[in-house]
């Protein structure tokens, strides 16, 4: 299992000693014009229409924020704390529906300001320029990464905590009768979720000393093949623990499909809806449901 | 000692207690074989509880066994399966058709007295007498 601790984001590319002497220069510069070039760049992301779930006031200050920790990691190359911060916000944001797009979109953005800015202060001097892009360029694409990855490695844990929540949601096994067990099976069945709820029914089988299992598979949306295999399985193995399981809720698309492809269910005893399952459940242990009679007449 | 086989009226009961190895298996094929007919069993329990795993040459033993049993004039049913076994088994392609299961020892006896109940007479004239 993953525990969801970010490691490092591996380097890509590094600088060269002597460029990396200019670096402070740089942090200066960028310190000094702080005010116009975070302007400049809220402007950009706003005319690109990037982060459109959020407000000006959010982006801008959201702009600070992460233009401040941008010139940090240029000045001290450590990228701990941009990477907690980007984690944070993308645990914000993500529930408002901003796509990765977006969130490399927006660093790129700010990496174009800040080398255009560059740009324009050391024009007089290409020599000096491509060292100051030497040393600038490698950190900024590291914080880019940084960023992106911090974003979607926060998406992923978010899918992986509601694939768990699913998972454990997913197949009850409910006895109705003394040794009659019904396990309603809801969603796509894939190889993963239809083991778990083999294992769930035959363990079911035996804590419960089950002897008819009625498994519904109403709420199952498809059934090819490889379902169907599941399940003939899921039958095979109850039976060798002295269960047998009657299938119900197969539609009437469902029967013309597995039909249609082939797949051989005849070992299988079905019933068509959930209480015709239930019934025959019962016919098999020789349980008799009737109706009680109505209330006595006195009391009418 | 690996595996008891007792004699309770017609039926043996043989309990595997630990797994065996392929020679152990067929050792035992041969002891209980051997008893169904010494002891004139009309039904045989196998219990393999005790067995987290059962490979395809023992699931085949017991198919084997059940089979020659048969021959011998006896019905057998494996009782307690793990819900572990019976999934490795399955999912190996290795079931055991035409072999009666049940869950636990009263169920298996439950099971071999239906099994060995006489057939009720045959409702038209011509093969009841």
């Amino acid at each position: 299992m993953e525990t969801g601790t970010p490691e490092e984001v591996p380097v890509v590319q590094e600088a060269r000693e002597e460029d990396l002497e200019l670096l402070p220069e740089l942090v200066t510069h960028l310190r000094d014009r702080r005010t116009e070039l975070r302007e400049q760049w809220a402007n950009r992301i706003t005319n690109a229409h990037l982060l459109s779930a959020m407000t000006d006031e959010e982006i801008f200050s959201m702009a600070t924020s992460v233009y401040d920790s941008y010139v940090e990691v240029l000045e001290t190359g450590s990228v701990e704390a941009l990477q907690a911060y980007a984690r944070d916000l993308s645990e914000r944001i993500i529930p408002r529906g901003v796509e990765t797009y977006e969130v490399v979109g927006i660093v790129l953005l700010l990496r174009d300001v800040l080398a255009r800015s560059l740009f324009e202060k050391y024009q007089k001097d290409f020599e000096l320029l491509n060292r100051v892009l030497d040393a600038y360029e490698p950190a900024a694409n590291r914080i880019a990464n940084t960023v992106a990855v911090s974003f979607v490695r926060e998406r992923e844990r978010i899918i992986r905590q509601q694939q768990e929540a699913i998972r454990e949601l997913s197949t009850p096994v409910l006895q109705i009768r003394e040794r009659i067990l019904i396990l309603p099976i809801i969603g796509v069945l894939d190889e993963q979720r239809a083991n778990q709820f083999t294992e769930q029914l035959l363990a079911g089988i035996r804590s419960h000393r089950a002897k008819v299992v009625v498994l519904d598979i109403t709420g199952v949306p498809d059934v090819d093949s490889e379902v169907a295999n599941h399940l003939v399985q899921a039958v095979d193995a109850s039976r060798l623990m002295g269960a047998s399981v009657i299938l119900t809720g197969l539609s009437p698309e469902i029967a013309q499909t597995l039909v249609t492809i082939g797949v051989d269910l005849a070992k299988m005893n079905t019933v068509g809806d959930l209480q015709g399952g239930v019934e025959e459940a019962e016919h098999l242990l020789g349980f008799q449901v009737t109706r009680a009679e109505l209330a006595d007449p006195q009391r009418r | 000692m690996l595996v008891s086989i007792l004699r309770q009226g017609s039926y043996l009961l043989a309990s595997v207690h630990q797994a065996l190895n392929d020679r152990e298996i067929v050792q035992f094929q041969h002891d209980l074989v051997d008893q169904i007919g010494r002891h004139r069993a009309r039904g045989v329990i196998i219990d393999v509880a005790a067995l987290d795993v059962l490979d395809s040459f023992g699931s085949r033993t017991l198919a084997n066994l059940a089979h020659a049993a048969r021959l011998r004039g006896a019905e057998t049913v494996i009782v307690g399966i793990q819900p572990t076994v019976a999934f490795a088994m399955v999912r190996l392609g290795m079931g055991l058709d035409n072999l009666h299961t049940a869950l636990d020892l009263e169920e298996g006896l439950a099971a071999l007295e239906r099994l060995l109940q006489p057939p009720p007479p045959a409702p038209t004239g011509q093969g009841g007498r």
